[in-house]
């Protein structure tokens, strides 16, 4: 069971307190309506699968309640960091 | 020596006998012995049947790395454990244990006859024989399969025994307490680490347990470590599994050596968190591969001396030795000062050290070089053996009845491949040992592959002038893999030995190819003519040996399987007779059958109460959501489809909730308190999920907006009151609001009191009757249901269940989100284009709802259907098509989501998603049940009461 660090509470804890939420730095358009067919679609369903580093949100679901942004590595199942959401990527 | 328990040596304690019993038949052994030595002693050489070719097995090994010996015992009703091996089974007095896959008998054995049939039975067999039709798969195949080949039988009882569980932390954590595990001990022991010392056996020692020049010092230590505040010993012990970040999961034996089942927890899982992880698991010996290698009485040669020295039995009489590594030597030199009879060795190497053969000679060994045994005679268990010079194949016979193997050894990686450690091959053992660390581990000892067993030769297949193709040499022993077959899989194009191992199922048995994924990986090189650097390794997982399911099950089984939520009116509910079911983990009334009434009779009664006089429902379970913050409205306005910023507080609104994708995810009633406090409701499932949702947005999309989201749904326990006397019942009870329908009208929420409980008074209505929810603080909930039912009983009040409360919705055609929905359907599919904001700029899922796809025709909608026979109640779940008369496969347009015997409007009603549905109003569709088609027509869904005339009083 990988521990987590929460940038929120600043400690390590198991992944049981965590929730994965998706691929990191996926904004929202601002303005959906003036969004095209296309565009709308590469936000809503097109997605990165690396095999290495990749930018993920977690969830501090059984802790703070949090969202937070990682660097996890696919292949290691590794945590390289994790980041405040609206903190700049890393 | 007394039959073949020697008469001196061993840690069995021979001051106390054993009494137990193998196939039924009574033996007695010594305090100390395991299954394995003490019918060894006894003279047993088979133990059991082979998987798929039923040949009759003997001993291989004297840990838990055994192929053959796997047995299963049985300690009372629910107590059958199948698959335990032989050589791990402590006897204690009363010990019942059986031979597995044998019919008849162990001896006389029905399956015998897949051996003869061996010829039949190549690599790939069921990959190649069972393919077709598929339907045989089911009737024959399977069912034949499983009765010839396979391992003991499940048992077929509810396991009565408790198993514990617990974490533990620690600095250090060593994994086995051989030499080197408990060298590793010893000297981290005088820091003020915590240290957890682990072993999978009944006592430490590991490898030392075999040799007595050893036990002083082993004496010594365990007496340190025991006195070591800082060290928790466990024995019995099985290290698992190894897991990211230092996690290791244990299951510690608890109750199985002793005679006697106690209360206590049978066995107990550990999930241990370590800061640095010693690995010191030790060498697995490998066997040699040759014609005849499985017969009865053909064993390691380190599991020989194990059995002399540690627990005073003799495997043999007359015992030979097959080498290729000076370890078997050792070995046979100290049967030999035991007192067992060596008959001769047989090296396949042409020079061995003069050391060996002086020792050899002093002992009076016979010695043969260059040599290799290319036969094995006796069935059930060895009278002789062949041997062949490697170079002219002249050859001998030897009479004995034990022959021994000494192939080399395999450091142990098992753990450290599970951390992802990497491994590097070493020519000079022709063995992996750990290489770089993927945690804070290390491996010490023989299974980070220094040992001072001597040296060897690896060989794949003994030399042997016989026909490769006709003779049965043996890689894994637990699945009847043979050298044949790996060549075989070669021939037919198998390169990697991952596709090998799946294609002969090599190391693919409960063992995990602890004694054959070398030799297998060996044999597919030399077929190959490449490095087993360019074939691969297969990849160790979880668990290490096998584990009872009841140690990872745990508490968590029957009632405590998962946690049952229950309303502060559960108690009530139970108490007056209530049928239960579960949702989303909440244990909800389903209906209250009154004496000798069905669940239809029920419901039917349920319904009517509340369309004529008044019902009362436990709706606690509804999710519940507070709302709070300056930015509140503009919140909801964003997130729901419909319009929130102009809700004056007091009044109450339908939300309908989509995800992004513009489909509906979730709805619920809500209510404005204040211009910045508003109380949501969702659906009973969909508590948490919205929540979630709600929070992302709040918290990674709009963190600019001044809002609180609290979950309050276990704060409050919720009554509706519905029907046409809810008023008249709730009247003198209310405090500080006014009831008339003019101060009150539908949608709306008023604060005040109910019987002096604080509550907030919801006029809503999920049953199209003048209705009210009442919200007071959760435990009063059922103080303020008895109330009402006392106060009731003047207007015959009626509880009613989830069935009633889904029949009366559906009545008025009101959705509910995830039975008559699926993830795939937007508002406008489900006729709640009204719930739409069309002026709002955005909303989440609004972009999506002009997606092409969801704007393009033939999208399934939710229509109502009303069967042509009104008494015909449609399944729900049941396919629908256009035309019955087509051909098969028809084409399906759509499926029944809800459907319901209305008593008040005496006929079924239903509820159908249907591809184009809003456009086949009165349109027959047909709907395929068992036994016969129904017709049906489309109609709206309000089914009752359409202009809303009962809502409005
Ligand atoms: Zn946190």
């Amino acid at each position: 069971m990988i521990l987590i660090h929460c940038p929120y509470c600043d400690e390590k804890r198991p992944e049981i307190e965590f929730a994965n939420a998706g691929q990191a730095h996926v904004a929202r358009p601002l303005d959906p309506s003036s969004q095209s067919d296309e565009e709308w679609e590469a936000y809503l369903f097109i997605r990165a699968n690396p095999r290495g580093r990749h930018h993920e949100r977690w969830r501090h679901v059984h802790g703070c309640g949090r969202f937070f942004n990682a660097v996890r590595d696919t292949v290691t199942d590794k945590f390289e960091t994790t980041y405040k959401a609206g903190e700049p990527r890393r | 020596m007394s039959g073949y328990r020697l008469e001196n040596g061993g840690r069995v304690d021979r001051s106390r006998p054993v009494e137990f019993s193998f196939d039924g038949h009574s033996y007695q052994g010594f305090a100390g012995d395991t299954l394995a030595s003490a019918l060894l002693a006894n003279g047993i050489s088979l133990f059991g049947r082979s998987f798929k070719y039923h040949r009759p097995r003997g001993i291989m090994a004297a840990g838990s790395e055994e192929p053959n010996a796997l047995i299963s015992v049985d300690r009372g009703a629910g107590r059958f454990t199948p698959n335990l091996r032989a050589t791990s089974v402590e006897i204690h007095a009363g010990l019942s244990a059986f031979s597995q896959n044998r019919w008849p008998s162990l001896k006389r054995d029905f399956g015998a006859i897949n051996d003869r049939l061996g010829m039949f039975f190549p690599a790939g067999f069921y990959n190649k024989t069972f393919m077709w039709p598929r339907s045989f798969w089911e009737k024959l195949y399977e069912p034949a399969i499983r009765k010839m080949a396979g391992l003991g039988d499940a048992p077929t009882q509810e396991d009565p025994d408790i198993y514990a569980s617990t974490y533990a932390h620690c600095d250090l954590l060593i994994v086995g307490a051989g030499p080197a595990g408990i060298d590793a001990a010893l000297e981290a022991m005088g820091s003020n680490k915590r240290i957890f010392l682990i072993d999978e056996q009944d006592e430490l020692g590991g490898g030392a347990l075999a040799d007595p020049a050893l036990w002083p010092w082993l004496e010594r230590s365990r007496k340190a470590l025991i006195d070591a505040p800082n060290v928790t010993i466990l024995t019995r012990t099985t290290a698992f599994g190894y897991y990211h970040d230092n996690f290791i999961g244990a299951v510690q034996r608890l109750t199985d050596h002793m005679p006697d089942n106690s209360d206590s927890p049978r066995e107990k899982l550990w999930r241990i968190r370590a800061g640095e992880v010693v690995l010191a698991q030790g060498a697995i010996e490998r066997p040699l591969v040759f014609d005849g290698n499985d017969t009865p009485g053909v064993m390691l040669s380190s599991a020989a001396k194990v059995f002399a020295n540690r627990y005073g039995v003799a495997v043999g009489k007359s015992v030979a030795l097959m080498t290729a590594h000076d370890s078997g030597w050792h070995d046979v030199f100290a049967l030999a000062k035991a007192g067992v009879v060596i008959k001769a060795i047989i090296d396949v190497r042409t020079d061995v050290s003069s050391a060996l053969l002086d020792e050899a000679n002093r002992l009076g060994i016979n010695v043969h070089l260059n040599h290799s045994v290319t036969g094995v005679n006796g069935r059930h268990r060895v009278t002789s053996i062949q041997i062949c010079n490697n170079d002219d194949y002249v050859g001998a016979r030897i009479d004995c009845d034990t022959l021994l193997m000494a192939g080399g050894w395999t450091p142990s990686v098992h753990l450290w491949s599970h951390s992802k450690g990497s491994l590097a091959w070493r020519d000079d053992i022709g063995a992996y040992v750990p290489d770089q660390p993927n945690e804070n581990a290390r491996c010490v000892g023989a299974c980070s592959g220094g040992w001072d067993f001597g040296s060897g030769v690896i060989i794949d297949v003994l030399p042997t002038p016989k026909d490769q193709s006709r003779i049965k040499a043996f890689v894994d022993f637990q699945n009847d893999v043979t050298a044949k077959d790996i060549k075989l899989a070669v021939r037919e194009g198998f390169r990697s030995i991952e596709h090998i191992k799946r294609y002969t199922t090599n190391g693919m048995a409960t063992d995990q190819g602890k004694t054959s994924n070398l030799n297998g990986l060996q044999i597919a090189s030399t077929a190959l003519a490449k490095p087993v650097t360019d074939i691969g390794l297969t990849s160790f997982r979880p668990p290490y040996t096998p584990q009872t399911f009841g140690a990872f099950a745990g508490h968590a089984k029957g009632a405590l399987f998962q946690p049952t939520r229950t309303t502060n009116i559960d108690g009530w509910a139970a108490e007056n007779g209530a049928v239960f079911e579960l949702v989303a983990q909440w244990r909800r009334a389903r209906y209250f059958p009154k004496m000798g009434e069905d669940m239809h009779a029920a419901v039917n009664r349920e319904c009517v109460a509340v369309r004529s006089s008044v019902g009362i429902f436990d709706a606690s379970t509804l999710g519940k959501i507070e709302v709070v913050g300056p930015d509140a409205a503009e919140f909801l306005n964003r997130m729901y489809t419909n319009p929130w910023k102009a809700l004056e507080p007091g009044r109450c609104r339908y939300g309908l909730l989509l995800k992004e994708d513009g489909f509906i995810t979730d709805d619920g009633v809500s209510a404005r308190l204040a211009p910045d406090r508003f109380h949501l409701t969702t659906t009973t499932g969909g508590a948490a999920r919205v929540l979630n949702m709600m929070e992302d947005y709040l918290q990674t999309e709009w963190p600019d907006l001044d809002v609180w989201l609290t979950s309050t749904t276990e704060q409050y326990a919720v009554i509706a009151l519905q029907g046409p006397n809810a008023r008249k019942l709730l009247e003198p009870l209310v405090e500080g609001i006014d009831l008339s329908a003019d101060a009150f009208p539908h949608m709306a929420i008023r604060e005040g009191t109910i019987c002096g409980i604080p509550t907030r008074l919801f006029r809503v209505s999920f049953t199209g009757e003048l209705g009210f929810e009442i919200n007071v603080p959760t435990a009063y909930g059922r103080a303020l249901w008895e109330r009402l039912m006392a106060e009731g009983a003047k207007f015959d009040i009626t509880p009613y269940g989830t069935e009633a409360m889904h029949v009366l919705r559906a009545e008025k055609g009101f959705i509910i989100v995830g039975q008559d929905t699926d993830g795939t359907i937007t508002p406008f599919d489900a006729g709640l284009d009204w719930a739409v904001g069309k002026k709002k700029p955005d909303f989440v899922g609004k972009r999506s709802m002009a997606r092409p796809d969801i704007v393009a025709p033939g999208r399934k909608q939710l229509v109502g259907l009303l069967t042509n026979d009104p008494n015909v109640v449609l399944e729900e779940g049941a396919q629908i098509v256009a035309d019955p008369r087509q051909p098969i496969p028809m084409t399906m347009i759509g499926h029944v989501t809800s459907s319901y015997w209305s008593e008040t409007l005496g006929r079924s009603i239903a509820f159908a998603l249907v591809a184009g549905g809003h456009e086949m109003m009165g349109s027959t569709l047909h709907i395929p049940m068992p036994g016969k088609t129904h017709e049906a027509k489309v109609s709206g869904m309000v089914f009752y009461d359409a202009e809303g005339a009962r809502l409005h009083v």
